[in-house]
């Protein structure tokens, strides 16, 4: 009989994610390893996880990773790939790790064209520390810190990353996406593969924006959490790619520092 | 034999890093070290293999050196005062995932934005660990530009040899002054490699972290790290002991202000007084025992800082009750001269007799 469906290789073999029913985590992580098998670069990957929900998924992959501290992924990643050229590096962020704590360390790989993939978690709320407000919270949208609803005139508005790192002359590609459904896991997954393909082909620094639903923070079923993405996430910020820099252009947009 | 060429402290150690295997550098500007970065953005790139990033802080810098590290390359960030303060996360995570790694601190006037003047203010912070969590880095503190490039060097294999974070503590006058120097031959890498990240390959993946959630794994951790510290404390300890044999008094000081009180013990001959010197170079792990045996036959120690006190609470601890010890201290980036040490000793034992 024709294997359909399994366990990608770069997956632990015995694991039971810990994360919520329904949060996109899993999701991307199965993702993630499917490409890592699919291009056959499992034995020179190496991952830095973030402080966040996601900080234990050095339990889940099975390939070389380095936690960083809460923002410092962009930090580490940026060392090992200066050190190890030929490896594919990634770092897993979420929102709070990359557009609050961390957004300097995201924006400087990123404007110096660090050769290196983002995978960029963003699902409007800080998971891990029990649903306070994020850089990326909705307007009007309620979190622990925000119990009435995110008021512009005194927390500020939802940060556009993609949009304002696609400005860097340094990035090469940046896509957003989401996992709420079938086809657009699909898509992510194209996506993702195309970034790692890019950093493979020394093209430079590559973010993939995933819009995760988070239904224990957002307190919504897993399906409503799904709709809510449809309905009122992707208004504020919108799937497609953001940025894709022709290949001839490459060498002259950054990426031509893997040392 | 190398020879003798004459060259400013900071580039000494830029130099000796180089020379040490050093092949990945990052930092941030901050004077009284900018020669730092300076020399190794006009020379590591030319190494092969060498990476120099001036990093967009010192928090970056030394998270960049950590991974870096964890990647396999002899790796380096210096700075002072307050970005040697943002680097302290970075450093309790090195000390916790156990990688090796340089961090120069050249000391400046304190706290706060301070001044850019030579100071001693850091001890504690580079002493106590410095960050968060129960952990020690080895401390190294120079006291002449031969002994910022040799102890450059020796940061890297200390680095090695015990998969930890060296602070190299020295200040801004050592920083800025040019002496003569010879480099010595860097001794052969030695390190297990068993926690370098390269990619699995076809064989198990590896994982570097600090986040233990279990207390019981995350104690064990803690002694497992505790029992490195013993043996370092046992084997690394390091000190200059200086014409103590005819002495009345043991001047103890560190780095600069060591250098201050030498000069000042030639002068306290003249007044009639047979003063030594014990120079601390490993402040942590702190020579105690051999501070302690010096107090076996000699009882009155004088400590010279140029701070409130820092290293005094070393030298109590030290020595127990079982000697005087008195001390003068210049925080805030003042740097006395010998005269006024000598005549601030002169005063302190012309009383007590
Ligand atoms: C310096 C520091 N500050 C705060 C924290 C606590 N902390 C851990 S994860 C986190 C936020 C996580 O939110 P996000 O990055 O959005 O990821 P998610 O959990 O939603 O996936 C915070 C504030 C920390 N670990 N370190
Ligand atoms: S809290 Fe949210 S982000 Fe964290 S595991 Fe649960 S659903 Fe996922």
């Amino acid at each position: 009989m024709k294997k359909v469906f399994s366990r990608p290789e770069s997956l632990r073999k015995k694991f039971v994610f810990h994360y919520c029913p329904g949060c996109g985590h899993s999701i991307a992580h199965r993702v993630i390893a499917e490409i890592i098998d699919e291009l056959g670069v499992r034995g020179t990957t190496i991952g830095v996880p973030p402080a966040g929900c996601a900080v234990l998924a050095y339990n889940y992959f099975d390939v070389d990773m380095i936690e960083a501290m809460h923002g410092r992924g962009p930090a580490v990643a940026t060392g090992i790939k200066r050190v190890r050229p030929e490896c594919l590096v990634f770092s897993y962020q979420g929102d709070g790790d990359l557009a609050a704590i961390g957004i300097a360390e995201t924006f400087h790989a990123a404007n110096r064209g660090e050769n290196f993939t983002i995978i960029f978690m963003n699902n409007a709320v800080y998971g891990m520390t029990g649903g306070q407000m994020a850089p990326t919270t909705l307007l009007d949208q309620k979190s622990t810190t925000s119990p009435p609803g995110r008021n512009a005139v005194l927390d500020g508005y939802p940060v556009q990353i993609s949009e304002i790192l696609a400005m860097l002359p340094g990035t090469a590609y940046i896509e957003r996406c989401t996992v709420n459904s079938p086809a657009n896991i699909v898509k992510t997954k194209r996506a993702i593969k195309k970034a790692f393909q890019y950093q493979l082909d020394g093209r430079g620094f590559s973010l993939i924006e995933i819009l995760s639903p988070c239904p224990t923070n957002w307190k919504m079923s897993p399906i409503d959490a799904c709709r809510w993405i449809d309905d009122v996430m992707s208004k504020q910020f919108p799937i497609g790619v953001i940025k894709d820099t022709p290949a001839e252009a490459a060498g002259k947009e950054g990426a031509g520092h893997d040392r | 034999m190398n020879s003798k060429v004459l060259m400013q402290g900071n580039r000494i150690i830029g130099e000796a890093a180089i020379r040490a295997g050093c092949r990945f550098y990052a930092g941030y500007p901050i004077t009284p070290q900018n020669e730092i970065p300076e020399y190794m953005a006009e020379n590591l790139r030319k190494v092969e293999g060498g990476v120099f990033i001036q990093s967009e802080s010192e928090i970056a810098a030394i998270n960049m050196v950590a991974g870096a590290a964890s990647a396999g390359a002899r790796a380096m960030t210096s700075s002072s005062g307050p970005g040697i303060s943002l680097k302290q996360e970075g450093i309790s995570s090195m000390a916790a995932q156990e990688l090796p790694g340089v961090i120069v601190n050249m000391m400046r006037g304190g706290p706060g934005l301070g001044n850019i003047r030579p100071s001693q203010g850091d001890y504690f912070q580079a002493t106590r660990g410095g960050g968060h969590g129960d952990y020690r880095t080895i401390v190294l503190a120079p006291g002449t530009c031969q002994e910022l490039a040799d102890l450059t060097m020796d940061a890297f294999d200390l680095a090695d040899r015990y998969r930890i974070p060296v602070v190299l503590l020295a200040d801004g006058m050592i920083g800025q002054m040019m002496e003569p120097v010879v480099f010595k031959e860097p001794k052969p890498r030695q390190y297990s490699a068993d926690y370098v990240l390269k990619g699995a390959g076809t064989g198990k993946a590896k994982t570097i972290k600090g986040l233990i959630l279990d207390p019981l794994d995350m104690e064990e951790h803690n002694w497992k790290l505790d029992r490195k510290y013993r043996v370092i404390a046992a084997k690394e300890t390091r000190c200059e002991i200086f014409n103590t044999d005819e002495a009345d008094i043991v001047i103890v000081a560190y780095g600069t202000a060591a250098r201050v009180a030498k000069g000042a013990i030639k002068r306290l001959g003249d007044h009639g007084i047979k003063a030594g010197l014990f120079r601390p170079i490993s402040l942590w792990p702190f020579p105690t025992e051999e501070l302690r045996r010096l107090a076996g036959t000699r009882k009155k120690f004088f400590v010279f800082e140029m701070s409130t006190g820092q290293m005094l609470e070393d030298v109590r601890l030290a020595l127990q009750g079982y000697a005087d010890i008195a001390f003068h201290g210049r925080p805030g980036g003042v740097v006395p001269t010998p005269v006024e040490l000598a005549n601030v000793i002169v005063r302190q034992y012309r009383r007590d007799r």
